[in-house]
């Protein structure tokens, strides 16, 4: 089965595309940005492929650095991890908030229905057949128009940093129009990474333990551990709780065609009852699963998004974490050594070195953390408005249909 | 999806302590509630009119009657003043309103003993209301009689609810069994359904065991034999199907109607088959979802604590309490859906089993016509092979056999004649009954769905400015 998918096509008819104006706005929904002319990056077109998908990243400056004001380049999802990889790696930037890696685009369970779909075409008619494939490219245009969306958040937070915007990489991922060839890990470098984890989180559990002197980030601290695992825990929960509404709409769709069925080939009056009722859950069921797209749009997608912010600003403490026990190991060595007299000016200036880069990093992480929160309230607030007022546009929607559905039912008696 | 709690239900109603004949008098072994000294009993015991048609059984069971109105989902079911023109009955002055309720914990069966009531002003009942208590078997040996009375008729007797309720959906939330409560709830509204479709046929409505069944106080323990789940009695009624199909003889069928007929119902009951497991897939993905909206509700709450910007805070735990309301909302939906949608369409399949098995009786009496008429053929050959052999006494009782087959053919054609004519009366009257069931109980359905959105739109309407509140 060949599915057409592309960002410009419209999947749902009635009402407004519910990712359109949305998901160009997204930049300004996670991040609390002033779009800044000096650098503005989107993602202007996207290509799926069989096996991945193909970003255009668009690029607009007056920044010297860059030989046009306005170019665009390829990129796929590799290279997005790349840049972010690099930037943790980045000892220099060990003091901010990394903006969150975007999550592979993940097709498989799309591509699962419809090979089912392609497997069960036989045993359905072939209107049932045709919405359903029809359904399934809306729900894989959904997928496609949110991969997009979270990978565009990505460039804009590096855009809109300061620091990270001046990267070399940066600049190179965005003006480079040539492949960057940087494949993926290999499973050497992937168990690297998996004891550098496990390290760190062993890490963690000792560096959380000791208590900060400094009352912010004592708070941060408890306040990151405690909110990073609720957010975990509400992103599962908001996932489960959309399925459900998905499979609740489903069913509706199949009701619909029995429905339809029966008003065809009913000998009395119900005939005409069936067909008018089939219409309306059509119509509902439509209602429904724009109600449950918006709710992964709105909730879900915002409870991921900060889980990997959290994460990030927890990654941050740990880098200070860490910073404070160097500094005072380097502390202790140097009193050490004091008291031997022996390397004292080797200990002094690791001493030092290790004091610059603790201060470094607490002066930036904190901007960073109350950035943070600033971004994360407004996010929040954004996206609860919406949410709700989207609620209230689909039930009043859905009522409207069930009110006149209901007016032509009895006075047609 | 069968519990096995419902299983376990059916294997205790199928053991034989609930229906068999006890000798002793009154003793349930397996009731707790002894009701017997303190039957303070408000109506007075059978009137003499009664004949009842019943097998002489073991001691009635003497309860006391508590006189429980409540007001029923009777009006689902509401008579319309249809005049039928073959209807001998005045619809006009259909008022019966019967209600079951007060389901009674007997043994280890959660519903076996209900209340009864009657309240009508009808004169075939001797009284205008009236309460007794009845117990599950009761129910499905009221049917058992019935079905064996009138189906070779060609009347369309309603089958009585299943033992086991195949297909239940459970949610277990919390201490309560919510399955039980479910299970009892589902069993008291199907046989409260049950009995409404009983009486509305104006036929049964005037068969004694019916009335008696509404009426009388004490009931004979029906026979072990004779309480035939409404499984069993349609198992049965497949079986003469599938007798009539193995038959060689193909029928001819003179009349189209029968056959066009057939084909409705054919395809009518493909596609509520198929509607009705599409209902019962909402039902169950709906309780998913309300559960699913339960849990997101506690965990936004606990985000919203965690949280420490105030404002935030504050709206997340608001947003917990809306979805902890719609959770409800969810929960009441589903119920909804299932005890006005699914349940009308799994009382339809089994309805239209028995039409089916109404137009199979058909076949047979066609067939059983056939066969008298082969028997009439052979008894007068054999009669004229005897003409020529000279034997007087074998030669008289030839001419017996064929005045008596004779007899049996045009008793034959009759009863064809009769059946066929009766279902072509009970198929119009069902047809009448299944427009309205149906247009019924679909408004009432959309009404719901209507109050469901107002509701949706209240609490977020209470929502949004906590949401712009957030600073």
């Amino acid at each position: 089965i060949f599915l057409c998918v592309s960002p410009q096509q419209e999947g749902l008819d009635d009402g407004p595309d519910f990712l359109s104006e949305e998901d160009r706005g997204l930049r300004a929904v996670n991040v609390d940005l002033q779009t800044d002319a000096t650098l503005q990056v989107d993602i202007s077109d996207a290509l799926s492929e069989r096996d991945k998908v193909k970003f255009t990243v668009h690029t607009k400056s007056t920044l010297p650095n860059f030989k046009q004001n306005e170019f665009s380049v390829v990129r796929q999802h590799e290279e997005f991890i790349w840049l972010h990889d690099s930037f943790v790696e980045n000892e220099e930037y060990a003091g901010y908030i990394i903006p969150p890696a975007p999550p592979r685009p993940d097709f498989d369970a799309s591509r699962e229905k419809l090979q089912k779909l392609g497997e069960g075409e036989g045993s359905m008619t072939k209107e049932e057949f045709t919405k359903m494939k029809q359904e399934l490219e809306a729900e894989y245009l959904a997928i496609f128009k949110k991969t997009v969306a979270m990978h565009e958040v990505f460039l804009c937070r590096v855009a809109a940093h300061p620091v990270l915007r001046k990267d070399l990489n940066f600049h190179v991922f965005l003006e480079y129009n040539q492949d960057l060839s940087v494949r993926g890990k290999n499973k050497k470098e992937k168990l690297e990474d998996f004891f550098k984890n496990v390290v760190k989180s062993a890490d963690g559990v000792l560096v959380a333990g000791v208590k900060d002197v400094d009352d912010f980030f004592e708070h941060e601290k408890t306040f990151l551990l405690e909110y990073h695992n609720r957010v975990k825990d509400s992103s599962a929960k908001s996932d489960r709780m959309i399925r459900s509404h998905k499979s609740a709409a489903d069913d509706i769709n199949r009701i619909a065609s029995t429905l339809y069925t029966l008003g065809t080939q009913d000998s009395t009056d119900l005939c005409k009852f069936f067909l008018k009722v089939s219409e309306l859950f059509e119509k509902t069921r439509k209602i429904e699963a724009r109600v449950a797209a918006d709710e992964d749009l709105k909730l879900a997608d915002l409870l991921k998004y900060y889980l990997r912010e959290s994460q990030a600003a927890k990654d941050l403490l740990y880098r200070r974490g860490r910073a404070l026990v160097d500094y005072e190991n380097a502390n202790k060595a140097l009193d050490k050594a004091r008291a031997k007299n022996k390397d004292v000016l080797q200990a002094e200036t690791t001493q030092q070195v290790c004091c610059q880069k603790f201060e470094k990093i607490s002066e930036s992480a904190k901007q960073e953390l109350i950035d943070f929160k600033t971004r994360r309230v407004a996010a929040f607030r954004k996206n609860l408005v919406e949410l709700a007022e989207l609620e209230l546009k689909h039930a009043k929607g859905n009522l409207q249909l069930l009110q006149s559905c209901l007016g032509v039912l009895k006075g047609d008696t | 999806m069968e519990s096995p709690e419902a299983a376990r239900l059916s294997a205790e109603d199928i053991s034989p302590s609930s229906n068999g004949p006890k000798a002793e008098p009154m003793l349930l072994d397996d009731d707790p509630d002894d009701l017997f000294a303190e039957a303070t009993e408000e109506v007075s015991l059978d009137s003499p009119e009664r004949q009842p048609i019943l097998s002489d059984g073991p001691s009635p069971v003497i309860t006391p009657v508590t006189p429980v109105m409540i007001s029923s989902r009777a009006d689902v079911f509401d008579r319309s003043p249809d005049q039928d023109e073959d209807e001998e009955e005045n619809r006009d002055t259909f008022d019966i309103q019967i209600s079951v309720s007060d389901p009674e914990k007997v043994g280890k069966d959660v519903c076996d003993s209900l209340s009864l009531c009657l309240q009508t002003s009808l004169s075939i009942f001797s009284r205008d209301e009236v309460c007794v208590k009845r117990r599950f078997s009761d129910f499905l040996g009221l049917h058992s009689k019935l079905a064996s009375k009138y189906m070779h008729m060609g009347y369309i007797v309603p089958p009585a609810p299943e033992k086991s309720i195949v297909g239940m959906t459970k949610v277990k939330v919390g201490k309560e069994d919510l399955s039980s409560v479910e299970f009892v709830e589902k069993r008291r509204s199907a046989l409260e359904r049950y009995l409404l479709r009983t009486v509305k046929h104006p036929a049964l409505l005037k068969d004694p065991d019916v009335l008696q069944f509404l009426e009388s106080s004490e009931l004979p323990r029906a026979v072990s034999t004779q309480a035939l789940s409404g499984a069993g009695i349609l198992r049965m009624v497949n079986k003469a199907a599938d007798a009539v199909n193995k038959m060689t003889i193909k029928m001819n069928e003179s009349d189209a109607w029968f056959e066009e007929k057939q084909q409705q119902f054919e395809n009518l009951d493909v596609q509520l088959r198929k509607l009705h497991a599409s209902v019962e897939s909402l039902v169950c993905h709906r309780k998913e979802l309300s559960v699913n909206t339960a849990s997101f509700a506690k965990s936004a709450a606990m985000l919203g604590n965690s949280e420490d910007h105030t404002a935030l805070s504050r709206a997340l735990s608001q947003l917990a309490e809306v979805e902890e309301k719609i959770d409800q909302l969810h929960q009441d939906q589903a119920c909804a859906d299932f005890y006005l949608i699914s349940e009308l369409l799994g009382d339809y399949v089994r309805l239209i089993t028995a039409v089916k098995g109404v137009f199979d009786q058909r076949m047979k009496t066609w067939a059983k016509c056939q066969d008298a008429q082969v028997m009439l053929q052979r008894k007068r050959e054999a009669e004229a092979k005897l003409q020529h052999a000279n034997k007087p006494d074998k030669l008289q009782q030839a001419k017996d056999e064929i005045r008596e087959w004779e007899g049996k053919v045009q008793q034959g054609e009759r009863d064809f004649e009769q059946i066929s004519k009766n279902i072509r009366r009970e198929v119009g009257r069902f047809e009448k009954d299944r427009v309205k069931d149906f247009r019924v109980v679909i408004i009432k359905y959309l009404e719901s769905l209507v109050h469901t959105q107002q509701q949706m739109i209240k609490y977020w309407e209470a929502f949004l400015p906590e949401a712009k509140a957030i600073a």
